[in-house]
């Protein structure tokens, strides 16, 4: 398992099972009268959130507290944020008040590789801009593997504004890795244009797609994307990309509805779709709070070298001409 | 004159006055002796025993430059220098130091200081600050629109009739985007010889673009910057300059598609020149991967097609010239999340040696070509070619030759280093080759027959 849980990218299938086995065991502690373990007793988990996401925050402080750490909410509102001070200032305030863990939601994409840069503690992404939320997909991940007992060959469709999600792209790495066949859904607007690079397919019909579904995932479509022309109006987006129980009703039998929250109802999901023994819904929210106790668990409970860099290993970055250095960021070509 | 050897270094104090340069080989040619009295080159001839070479007399200074290429000063359309404003990035002072380490005798102001120079007052202020320093000449590049706010026409006359006497205009930083204004502007400056560099990027297509649209913008979740943003403005401006007939100059051309149509432009005949960076010459847009802001520029980093597509571009002449868009900002505005960071890198210091790697260790062009596009082009589209103003003489990217300037650069092929910002004479560090290993080393610089650079380091 790497220091820091910021991209799915960068989960093996080994740390990826790894994490939802670990979710298994974990989730069964919260069936018995007392669900907390001392395992992180003494540890400071940080919970540095500049952006409003009450579940999210909610979900990873019942996690670490489970574990018994210790909790610090940083919100970037009634902070020295407010008045300006930057990501660096911040991390070195935290570095320096011994954080073992810093959970950071940010709207800003790549702000965890920032801070990696700057702490020496762990950094775990609680989602990016329009970058990652590897949590989300983990424990929709966790989900699709307990609702329908396996993942390999799982038929996955996600459905909605992909371009700015970080959800999907979370999901379609780690479901890549862990072997389901992913269909991206959506009016071609709101599809990367680089998309036909990903490891997934695409289709901009949903009705077409459903019978052959496994799983489909409605994902949020923000009212603010209308005004910059990605489609006509919230009606017709309904029409051709919501799920209503019409459009259910194509799905297979065993197959789920899944949505990360928050919902628009009646927008991209129907509140009788939402709402029907199919949704798993709520369970996600349930399985969040394991999932992230397991990625608290196995970032912070194993031994630590005390010299190790505080810098995230970084991909490989040569120039154009393949010219190669040996400072820090240029790393030499094979 | 090389730091690493003592045999090389002069035999007299130096002066202002008369010098003797043995052994450099002008545009990577035959070995020569270059003469210069006062600001101007005097003699030369081939090196060598057969007792034609140039002998020193009394009160000569000579310098022992053999193996070094003697090229003219280099001319960069393209830097900004931050003052006035922005002092804490860089000054004039700084930023002109900067660009004698790196072979330049003379640079173009960019207009985006604060306030905007838009105005003959700005631009003769920040003339007169760069004969202050000494280091180059600099060249202040004015506003096409009042205060870059792409509404009004900023009062270009009187820019070009300043003791500045501008010739070159743009708002960089900021596309004309308005066709109409940037028609009117293309026209008005016909009165004065005038150019219109333009910074294009159709600003509906770039809000709040971050990175290259492509694979890695997919990829790293940040708001893409398509290419069809720079050359749909290309195509515009090129038709736009057609039809009125006028000088039209692009700054820093990214992509493999803007090549094609500049390509296609100048086969028509039209009066359009470009630029290209250093660094859209060497780097791609996987650096972004990172995050790290250092990387951030405007136009972005682009693909590696587009590499191969800018070097072949510069190679054939598509592309006219190099030009640096030197960005300098302080750490703050880089020690950021990518998206608040500001868009720059320095170049000024670098440039050369990029070129070097880029385009003469690959062989795509020789020094010759090297002069011509880094120093003789230049000059031509900033009007530096043929002016003399007042009693001196601004000429620059000259031959190497008797009666010319003496604007020259002596530039080692030889060594390997790593790239050190910190040891940079610019106020800022966000130079996207730190740490990179480049070759070649400045060794001196002279503008107008006075040393700015010696042993490759600024000339006291």
């Amino acid at each position: 398992m790497n220091r820091h849980l910021i991209s799915a990218a960068d989960l093996s299938l080994v740390d990826a099972v790894a994490i939802l086995d670990t979710a298994e065991e974990l989730a069964r502690l919260a069936e018995r009268p007392i669900p907390k373990l001392p395992t992180l007793r003494g540890r400071t988990v940080v919970n540095l959130f500049y952006e409003d996401s009450t579940r999210t925050r909610i979900s990873f402080e019942a996690a670490a507290k489970r574990l018994s750490a210790d909790v610090i909410n940083f919100s970037a509102k009634g902070s020295s944020v407010a008045k300006g001070e930057s990501l660096k200032d911040t991390a070195l305030t935290l570095q320096a008040m011994g954080a073992d863990a810093v959970v950071i939601r940010h709207s800003a994409s790549g702000a965890p590789h920032r801070l990696a840069r700057w702490i020496r503690g762990s950094v775990v992404n609680a989602g990016d801009g329009t970058h990652e939320h590897p949590t989300q997909a983990l424990l929709d991940a966790f989900t699709m593997r307990r609702r329908l007992g396996r993942l390999d060959g799982l038929r996955v469709s996600i459905v909605g504004d992909i371009l700015h999600s970080r959800v999907a792209r979370s999901n379609v790495w780690l479901l890549r890795t862990l072997g389901a066949k992913v269909t991206l859904v959506a009016p071609p607007t709101l599809l990367p244009v680089a998309v036909d690079g990903w490891p997934c397919s695409v289709s901009y019909d949903l009705t077409s797609v459903l019978p052959g579904s496994d799983v489909v995932m409605m994902l949020r479509v923000q009212h603010e994307r209308m005004s910059d022309a990605y489609f006509p109006s919230v009606r017709e987006y309904r029409r051709r990309y919501g799920l209503d129980s019409d459009r259910m009703a194509l799905l297979p039998d065993h197959a789920i509805v899944m949505h990360p929250g928050p919902m628009n109802r009646g927008v991209e999901i129907a509140a009788e779709v939402a709402d029907s023994p199919r949704s798993t819904i709520v369970e996600q929210v349930t399985n969040g709070v394991a999932v992230r106790m397991a990625v608290l668990y196995l970032l912070l409970s194993g031994s630590r070298e005390p010299d190790e860099p505080a810098v995230a290993d970084d991909a490989e970055l040569v120039t154009a001409g393949g010219l190669t250095g040996t400072a820090e960021r240029w790393q030499i070509k094979p | 004159m090389s730091a690493a050897s003592s045999g090389r270094r002069s035999s007299a104090p130096r002066d202002r006055g008369r010098w003797l340069i043995r052994g450099a080989r002008p545009l990577g040619g035959p070995p020569a002796d270059i003469q210069i009295d006062g600001a101007v080159i005097t003699g030369i001839a081939a090196s060598g025993h057969d007792g034609r070479e140039l002998a020193a007399g009394a009160g000569v200074t000579v310098l022992d430059a053999s193996g070094l290429i003697a090229l003219p000063g280099l001319v960069d359309l393209h830097t900004h220098l931050r003052e006035p404003g922005r002092e804490d990035a860089e000054t004039v002072a700084s930023g002109t130091a900067a660009a004698a380490l790196g072979g330049y005798t003379a640079v173009h102001a960019m207009a985006n200081t604060e306030p905007a120079a838009d105005t003959a007052g700005v631009v003769e202020q920040v003339w007169r600050l760069g004969r202050q320093a000494g280091y180059c000449d600099v060249c202040p590049v004015g506003a096409v629109t009042a205060g870059l706010q792409g509404s009004q026409l900023a009062e270009l006359g009187a820019m070009a009739d300043s003791a500045a006497r501008v010739r070159v205009f743009s708002d960089d930083g900021r596309c004309v985007s308005d066709a109409t204004l940037m028609r009117r502007a293309l026209e008005y400056v016909k009165a004065f010889d005038g150019v219109i560099a333009q910074h294009a990027q159709e600003p509906r297509l770039t809000q709040g673009a971050q990175v290259n649209e492509g694979e890695m913008s997919a990829r790293l979740g940040l708001a893409g910057w398509p290419a069809v943003a720079e050359e749909a403005i290309i195509a515009r401006d090129c038709l736009l300059a057609a039809h009125v007939g006028s000088a039209l100059h692009i700054c820093h051309v990214s992509t493999a598609g803007s090549v094609e149509i500049i390509r296609w432009a100048k086969s028509k005949g039209w009066l359009v020149t470009a630029e290209v960076t250093p660094h859209h010459l060497l780097l791609t847009d996987e650096l972004a991967a990172s995050y790290d802001p250092v990387y951030k520029v405007n136009p972005p980093l682009r693909t590696a097609a587009d590499v191969a597509a800018l070097r072949a571009g510069l190679a054939d002449g598509t592309i006219d010239c190099v030009a640096t868009d030197h960005a300098p900002h302080p750490a703050e505005s880089k020690e950021t999340e990518w998206s608040e960071a500001a868009s720059g890198m320095t170049g000024l210091e670098t440039a050369l040696r990029v070129v070097h790697e880029a385009m003469v260790s690959t062989g795509l062009l020789d020094w010759a070509s090297v002069a011509d596009r880094m120093s003789v082009r230049p000059a031509t589209i900033g009007r530096l070619s043929c002016i003399a103003a007042g009693q001196q003489d601004m000429r620059h990217g000259c031959p190497i030759a008797p009666g010319s300037p003496a604007n020259l650069v002596f530039y080692d092929t030889e060594p390997i280093r790593p790239v050190d910002p910190s040891a940079h004479a610019s106020r800022s560090r966000n130079s996207p080759f730190a740490g990179l290993k480049l070759p070649g080393q400045v060794i001196a610089t002279f503008l107008r027959g006075t040393p700015t650079v010696l042993d490759g380091g600024l000339a006291s």
